[in-house]
């Protein structure tokens, strides 16, 4: 089906089912209870960067998973490409087709003109090369193309770029909403299912978001399986080779350059598509460490590892933030209660504000005993089934998905 | 011609403190050839010796005084530093006043253990993995270190002044032969400058003439002959490791008066000293020593009005620049080695 052999298939149908049925996986717990609060995911805003960001690691996955370059820019062509979005809605309407199409065809022009500089040169140094040019671009967008009093005010600095009701939005038609949308259709709405005590919610954004992320995901699934993503892992495993036998490798690298830009392109447009405000600190060089790490939690160069990562990264920053002493010591209230005021003590530092350390230790971890992230760790767990000859880790490699 | 000098001064001491981690980060490379991530956090550790330092004296002993009360009719409580009830009030104001110059005996044992915890509990089992994993287990480090220091010291900068006696400005020009308050410069960042000079100077005689020294460059020159012939040469890089935390520590440590101590300085810093680094020659000591300077200074002179006027944002991206040109015209930096990661 779709050109795809048989285990990928398998794979899209699943990925899409699960991207399809999102609010009713994500929403376990009947609504008002107190697991509902802490672990239900099943809300537009969780939801839209799920995919938004799985969208964006899929991306940076063709460049890192495939190549080997690994590149601490790529929150630039986020920022690039939410600034565009805006710009469309200021300029246009608030139909998001060419916000997104805008936004890819800018974050594309950049991640040419840079990644034809950086590509010349390799491993640490593409890396700087990179990290330098995110930085010129944030700290621009900062300074001069952020001074509201400035001649070239594109960004609009620490406010962050918005709509105003005075913008010119020469194609804007009457009836259509003032807020982000697809042909009438807001971005923001949803539409709730009530069903016993659960409450599902449907949101649009989300669908589109979803949509997209599935067309993603089949033509990452299509360039890994295609000549030319065996072409960008010969140049992963020895670049110098591929040029001894007289093939020049640039034009490939450069090629998953410019996809993978225009992979965060699309990403930045569909974050400012959910809500019409695009700031610099998108672009800072954290940001760009972010999405390093959720490709690693996932599994760098694996199909699934980017969707993986992105949810994991995305659901657990959620639940720990969420977190506080309160709900601790409830969890706890079984033990002694020196004890519990001493664990509550530690685990303090891990969750609320301290979600950063928590997810820093993790990805320290999985770096050092798990180089190939999650997934590798779903494949270990379910060999390690499937030795016993038992049939439970049979859909292990599925089951970190969300 | 005193504008232009004044811009030299105003960059030596940025360009001091990039210097001293970019040293710190060449030392770690050339030696270790780890791609040190998490150079930036012992930058920031050794502020918050600092700050530690400061606390720690400031540790007082409550008392009341009798004969006043304050607004709510309460007695009126004094705070004595157990310093001053131990080395009389005189010594033990001037030791609190001078508790950054101090804070460097405090630092260089953390700095080193630090170092050698890093370097033996978790880099030495990265040395034989791809530059890439590297750089982003460090990273991960930076980020674990960095919230480990929010944690206890919260997330606003700490003030941390010089001493008395370096505080305010002095009139440099006159010196020199200009007119006054022609060049005004702050004492400390003179005391800053000096001290990495310093610094450098004492790394650099180290490693130059003393035998643990040669052995060292030896053995960055080739690690393989230097263990054949019955060297350790491994535990004399994890020593060079402490030294290089203790280089950026002890950077750290007296530029807390210049910029107060906030949890996110040493990511503020990672990224240009990396730019130095590279701009310096990956490996060359040197390199990274004028490359820092040299970019410290530049940035100074991209920050001047006249400049500003006809390149806006000049400023904010000078050094960016500079590192993208050195890189694609010379990839081995400025003073680079032969064969030192040429891939």
């Amino acid at each position: 089906m779709l050109k795809l052999n048989k285990s990928d298939t398998l794979l899209f149908i699943i990925v899409a089912a699960m991207v399809l049925l999102a609010p009713f996986i994500l929403n376990p717990f009947p609504q008002g209870s107190s697991l509902a609060q802490m672990f239900n995911a099943g809300y537009p805003d969780l939801m839209q960067r799920f995919v938004i960001f799985g969208i964006l690691v899929i991306g940076f996955n063709i460049l890192f998973g495939l190549t080997g370059y690994l590149s601490f820019g790529h929150a630039a062509f986020l920022g690039i490409g939410s600034y565009s979005a805006v710009w469309m809605f200021k300029l246009l309407s608030m139909n998001v087709i060419p916000a997104l199409i805008l936004s890819m065809i800018v974050a594309g022009i950049f991640s040419l003109a840079i990644g034809y500089v950086s590509l010349r040169r390799s491993g640490i140094y593409f890396s700087i090369l990179t990290l330098a040019f995110a930085q010129m671009s944030y700290n621009l967008a900062y300074s001069v193309l952020g001074n509201p009093s400035s001649n070239y005010n594109l960004t609009n600095g620490e406010t962050g770029l918005q709509v105003y009701s005075n913008d010119p939005q020469y194609f804007a038609s009457s009836g259509a909403p003032d807020t982000p949308h697809l042909f009438g259709m807001a971005m923001s709405d949803s539409s709730k299912l009530d069903i016993g005590s659960w409450q599902f919610t449907f949101n649009n954004g989300y669908y589109m978001s979803g949509i997209l992320m599935l067309v993603a995901f089949y033509i990452s699934i299509r360039i890994f399986r295609s000549p030319f993503g065996m072409m960008l892992r010969a140049v992963k495993s020895n670049q110098q080779r591929m040029n001894y036998t007289g093939l020049n490798t640039k034009p490939y690298t450069l090629a998953a350059f410019v996809i993978s830009g225009m992979y965060a392109g699309l990403a930045g447009g569909l974050l400012s598509s959910m809500d019409p405000l695009a700031g610099a600190e998108r672009m800072h060089w954290t940001a760009s460490g972010e999405i390093v790490i959720m490709a690693i939690l996932g599994g760098v160069g694996t199909l699934i590892g980017p969707i993986v990562g992105a949810g994991f990264n995305e659901y657990f920053k959620n639940i720990l933030s969420k977190i506080n002493d309160g709900i601790l010591h409830q969890w706890l209230s079984f033990l002694p209660d020196g004890l519990e005021n001493f664990i509550v003590g530690i685990l303090h530092y891990f969750v609320g504000k301290g979600w950063h350390l928590t997810l820093g230790l993790l990805f320290m971890m999985v770096i050092i005993f798990l180089p190939g992230g999650l997934v590798e760790g779903g494949q270990r767990l379910a060999k390690l089934f499937k030795r016993k000859k038992t049939e439970d880790g049979s859909d292990s490699n599925n089951t970190p998905a969300e | 011609m005193d504008q232009i000098l004044l811009q030299i001064l105003n960059g030596l001491d940025k360009g001091s403190a990039y210097a001293l981690i970019a040293l710190g980060l060449t030392l770690i490379f050339g030696t270790l050839g780890v791609v040190n991530f998490a150079h930036g956090a012992l930058f920031m550790i050794g502020a918050f010796c600092a700050v530690t330092l400061q606390r720690i004296l400031n540790i007082s002993t409550i008392t009341e005084d009798p004969t006043k009360t304050d607004f709510l009719g309460n007695p009126a409580t004094i705070k004595t530093p157990i310093v001053e009830t131990w080395f009389g009030p005189e010594v033990g104001a001037s030791i609190i006043d001078w508790s950054v110059p101090l804070a460097i005996f405090f630092a260089i044992p953390i700095m080193a253990a630090v170092g050698i915890i890093m370097e033996r509990g978790l880099i030495k089992h990265f040395y034989k993995r791809p530059h890439a994993d590297q750089i982003l287990v460090t990273f991960g480090l930076a980020i674990v270190l960095q919230e480990v220091i929010k944690a206890i010291y919260g997330a606003n900068p700490i003030p941390t002044p010089a001493p008395e006696a370096f505080r305010g400005s002095f009139d440099f020009g006159t010196y020199i032969g200009f007119e006054a308050n022609a060049i005004i410069y702050p004492y400390w960042r003179m005391v800053y400058f000096a001290f990495s000079a310093i610094i450098i100077a004492a790394v650099f005689a180290f490693l130059q003439f003393t035998t643990f020294g040669m052995v060292v460059r030896a053995g960055m020159a080739d690690r393989e002959t230097v263990g054949l012939l019955g060297i350790n040469i491994d535990k004399r890089f994890t020593i060079m490791f402490a030294i290089a935390a203790c280089v950026a520590g002890l950077a750290g440590v007296m530029y807390a008066p210049i910029n107060s101590p906030n949890y996110h300085m040493g990511m503020d810093f990672l990224v240009l000293s990396f730019v130095v680094v590279v701009v310096g020659g990956m490996g060359s000591l040197p390199g990274a020593v004028l490359a820092g300077f040299m970019l410290g200074i530049l940035e100074a002179f991209a920050s001047m009005n006249q400049v500003k006027a006809i390149f806006p944002g000049i400023d904010q991206i000078i050094i960016y620049l500079v590192a993208i040109i050195i890189i694609l015209t010379r990839p081995r930096g400025l003073m680079g080695r032969r064969g030192v990661m040429e891939e």
